[in-house]
């Protein structure tokens, strides 16, 4: 295989540690050299410690480590099947244990950017192949043969008639020289045994015996349970509050206000803490049952204006006005749009949505001798484990996270704001505190995927080629930097439209907002490909070739096109080729174009590329005359690289992204109203249902001869314009302003 | 005050409010926890639970309403995670986080109880008060109809724990 710049980097800053524990247990571990580690910038980290991947026992039982978060992507699953498989063991033998946060040991670990697969395929594989290698050296040795002559099967080193399991070699392979990665010969993709067939999820017989694997589900001795009421606005902070009635209530244990101004100051960027009431109880129900009666007074800060109605005037002003930026400038827009034979104009818009992963935000924390402990789901461990010391004034190394398994994260646990509260919390309180949102506290207090506003205007040629295209985004900022979610410069169909033009207007926004599934991409996809619809529509091309017309017309002398969120980390940016392989394999597999369908019922197809996902879609869907839509059937193609690694799991999370693109094209939206959140609960915040779930969703991967890269995102951002387009083509109602609902749409 | 319930077989006495939802008392009194919170108001079908073989919300069910009627949760599904919804949703690997699946498999057994041979349509109507955030719907509804066959051609034992809870 050809060695890519990322493995290289590898092997230049790693070495794998082996060392011998007592019994004749093995530890492996890829660490990082110290020296590296400390050279990379950032706060000093501690010397690297033998890392442990990989325990190897005496009697042959084999413990592989999963180092990430685990929300429900599957990557506890995952990650060890790449070392099992290059380690050449049963995976029925094998037991996976989940990894504390410990970036000595086990460098990044997170969950965010569908970057795990990109980012370990190589490592993992070689944490496996070299302790291997030093299987065979150790029993080719024993023996006295050649390495040559020697195999490895099921945890075996076999040599003819002979055979020794890994475990009885493990006091001889502790005194060998560990192998340089470079030297390592990884397996050939056609002899897998574990990679690229399905294994089930490491943790389903304890869900589904309902044993206490969630992060919700810790318990530590002596613990209360809290509740932590914040401002309805963001950046309020208490002014008084009636803590002594509400302590003498039944099956309270404490109360008290939270607040340190030089922290709250800055509430809002991910970590803060922001100020709030405490309550602490002997279950968290008695703590939650107390905020009824709970009466603060708020000093409500300058973010008590924001409305959403505002913002829409304010959007369709700057709309109006010249922008405030412009990111990108192409050809000659203004003299192309004049020469078009047909030309479209468009106001785009899409809400604020938020989260909810099902499990609410939940974190249980013990201080003791000014260290504390924390169970933790959060996406991103180490940004948490910095604001928990910042906020508590410890020391990084006084914060010890373990990493309990998250029920959903989608990006809402990439912040650390509720572990910070824990801590807190545990620390005032002086006992262990398990603190739990409830689904209000979720919905109202989120970062939230942001709204926006797209103002678009394109034209065809006469032969149905788009010659002009112009977008104006109007966002939004806090002080000047533009939220998350802001489009790029180099966004689909930049470089493929010879006179673009991209703008960009930002109005000031008093709410959190950030990364939720594909960011960006979730939003800006139903624009663009929605758009691309009515420019088909209008130029009367069908709308699978006329998006392949465009991709055939790669605008030569224009940079490299990025051409949608999470590229060119891991082997390149928008790929045309790639795109228009699983747009063909989708219009295939969806007999698109050849299906005769009956009236009120149609196809829409679109495309995206996030996360070095491309994914093409097409959606059948019939629409009534009282706008009930039903989704009868979704195809999905799909290129992610040479390899899908767990084919079951991978089936799996792209049809839940084409779950999740559907409940929130229909029916999620955030408003809000004197800077508050106007929606609670899910009754006003929907997902889609069972009922309402397309009765077939077909998965099909098309593999190329790229890096496998991940599935958590890719899948979600084309399914919201594919529905978009199939609604029009069913009932000849183009929507251009999600979310559905609010053009009178409904499901069947 | 005092409440005497019988969960999956047990009979335990808890001192809690009379208004106390179910959910929490098995969560933080008797240290169930495989039934979940999700939203608090019925509308995500987490904290299902059966009451006299009846699925109901654990979270809008006061612990005083309970009374005599045996409850069945997650843990009593089946002593050995044999019961045909256990087995089915492991054999079609239905999970992504899990954490609604207590849930789900609650509304199943009680659906396949009443209903050994579910329609598609049957599932719908059963199954749609139990969101799944990560989407598993899809195979949800074939887990329906796995345990369903695995409970007709099973051993007397997983048909009598289907019909008994």
């Amino acid at each position: 295989m050809k060695r890519t710049e990322n493995q290289m980097t590898l092997e230049r800053r790693s070495f794998l540690k082996v060392s011998l524990l007592a019994g004749g247990t093995l530890m492996f571990g890829l660490a990082e050299r110290e020296a590296d580690a400390q050279g990379r910038g950032g706060p000093p980290q501690a010397p690297p410690v033998p890392g442990n991947y990989l325990r190897v026992a005496a009697n042959g039982a084999v413990t592989i480590v999963a180092k990430n978060p685990e929300v429900g992507q599957g990557i506890k699953t995952m990650l060890p099947m790449l070392i099992a498989e290059e380690l050449d063991v049963d995976w029925k033998n094998v037991k996976v244990e989940q990894a504390d946060f410990n970036p000595a040991k086990y460098s990044a670990q997170s969950a965010g950017g569908s970057t795990a697969t990109p980012t370990n395929w190589e490592p993992m594989r070689q944490v496996g192949a070299a302790a291997r290698a030093m299987f065979v050296t150790a029993a080719a040795q024993t023996w006295g043969v050649p390495e040559t002559q020697c195999t490895t099967a099921s945890g075996r080193v076999i040599s003819g008639a002979k055979s020794l399991g890994y475990g009885e070699l493990t006091a001889k392979v502790a005194t060998l020289p560990v192998p340089a990665f470079a030297d390592l010969k990884l397996k050939d993709p056609a002899t897998y045994k574990i990679i690229g067939h399905t294994q089930k999820q490491i943790d389903v017989p304890e869900i589904l015996t309902g044993k206490p694997v969630f992060t919700i589900d810790v318990k530590l001795p002596g613990m209360q349970y809290a509740v932590f009421e914040r401002c309805p606005v963001l950046g309020g902070k208490v002014a008084s509050a009636n803590l002594d009635e509400i302590k003498k209530m039944p099956g309270i244990k404490n109360a008290f206000v939270v607040d340190r101004p030089e922290l709250t100051a800055i509430s809002g960027r991910p970590g803060d803490l922001v100020s709030g009431v405490a309550i602490l109880g002997e279950t968290w129900w008695h703590a939650q049952k107390a905020r009824q009666a709970l009466k603060v007074v708020w000093n409500e800060g300058p973010n008590a204006t924001g409305s959403s109605t505002a913002f829409k005037q304010r959007a369709d002003e700057l709309s109006k006005q010249p922008p405030m930026s412009t990111s990108r400038k192409d050809g000659d827009y203004d003299t192309a749009i004049k020469g078009a034979a047909k030309v479209v104009e468009a106001a785009y818009s899409y809400p604020f949505i938020s989260h909810a992963p099902l499990e609410p935000q939940t974190a249980t924390a013990s201080f003791k001798d000014g260290k504390i402990e924390i169970w933790t789901d959060s996406q991103q461990p180490g940004q948490g484990r910095g604001s928990v010391a910042q906020t508590l004034g410890l020391q990084q190394d006084d914060v010890t996270l373990h990493m309990t398994r998250g029920g959903g994260g989608f990006g809402r646990r990439l912040t650390n704001d509720y572990m910070v509260e824990a801590a807190w919390i545990a620390k005032e309180a002086g006992v262990p505190v398990k603190l739990l949102w409830s689904r209000e506290d979720d919905m109202e207090h989120d970062f939230y995927r942001p709204g926006g506003y797209q103002y678009l205007k394109a034209g065809v040629d006469s032969a149905g080629k788009v010659v002009a295209w112009r977008n104006h985004f109007v966002g939004y900022a806090e002080g000047t930097t533009p939220v998350t979610g802001t489009i790029g410069a180099t966004e689909f169909p930049q470089k493929f439209v010879p006179n673009y033009e991209l703008h960009v207007s930002t109005m000031p926004l008093g709410l959190r907002t950030g990364a939720l599934r594909a960011p960006g991409s979730n939003a800006i996809a139903f624009v663009i490909h929605s758009f691309l619809d009515e420019l088909a529509h209008e130029a009367g091309r069908d709308p699978v070739q006329f998006r392949m017309d465009l991709l055939n017309s790669e605008q030569p002398s224009a940079p490299a096109a990025a051409g949608g969120r999470g590229g060119g980390a891991f082997g390149g940016g928008f790929n045309a080729e790639r795109v228009k392989g699983v747009l063909q394999l989708v219009a295939e597999k969806s007999n698109w174009g050849k299906t005769t369908l009956p009236k009120g019922t149609g196809m829409g197809v679109a495309f995206h590329f996030s996360h070095q996902g491309y994914f093409a879609e097409v959606v059948q869907a019939s629409v009534d005359s009282a706008k009930k839509v039903k989704v009868q059937k979704v195809w999905v193609a799909a290129d992610v690289g040479m390899q899908i690694i767990n084919p079951g799991a991978a089936e799996n999370i792209v049809q839940g992204g084409i779950i999740d693109g559907l409940g929130s094209a229909m029916s999620q939206k955030i408003t809000i109203e004197k800077g508050r959140v106007e929606q609670t609960n899910f009754h006003q915040h929907a997902m889609l249902r069972l009922a309402q779930s397309p009765p077939e969703i077909q998965v099909h991967f098309l593999t190329s001869n790229n890096r496998p890269t991940g599935l958590g995102e890719p899948s979600l951002p084309p399914i919201l314009p594919a529905l978009a387009n199939a609604i029009f083509a069913a009932s000849g109602v183009r929507v251009r302003s999600l979310p559905l609902m609010d053009s009178g749409f409904s499901w069947a | 005050m005092a409440f005497k319930l019988n969960v999956n077989g047990h009979v335990s006495t808890v001192d809690a409010p009379a208004d106390m939802p179910l959910l929490w008392v098995l969560r933080d009194m008797l240290d169930m926890r495989g039934t979940k919170y999700g939203c608090g108001i019925g509308q995500c079908g987490a904290c299902t639970v059966h009451l006299a073989g009846q699925p109901v919300r654990a979270c809008l069910t006061p612990v005083s309403a309970v009374k005599d009627q045996p409850i069945t949760t997650v843990e009593g599904l089946s002593a050995d995670g044999t019961h045909p919804v256990q087995l089915a949703w492991l054999e079609i690997d239905v999970p992504q986080c899990g954490y609604c699946q207590a849930g789900q498999m609650m509304s199943a057994a009680a659906l396949l109880a009443k209903t050994p041979h579910p329609t598609d349509k049957d599932i719908d109507t059963a199954m749609t008060g139990n969101l799944c955030r990560c989407g598993t719907y899809t195979r949800i509804r074939a887990a329906v109809h796995k345990a369903s066959e695995m409970a007709i051609a099973g051993t007397p034992k997983n048909v009598a724990s289907v019909g008994g809870q």
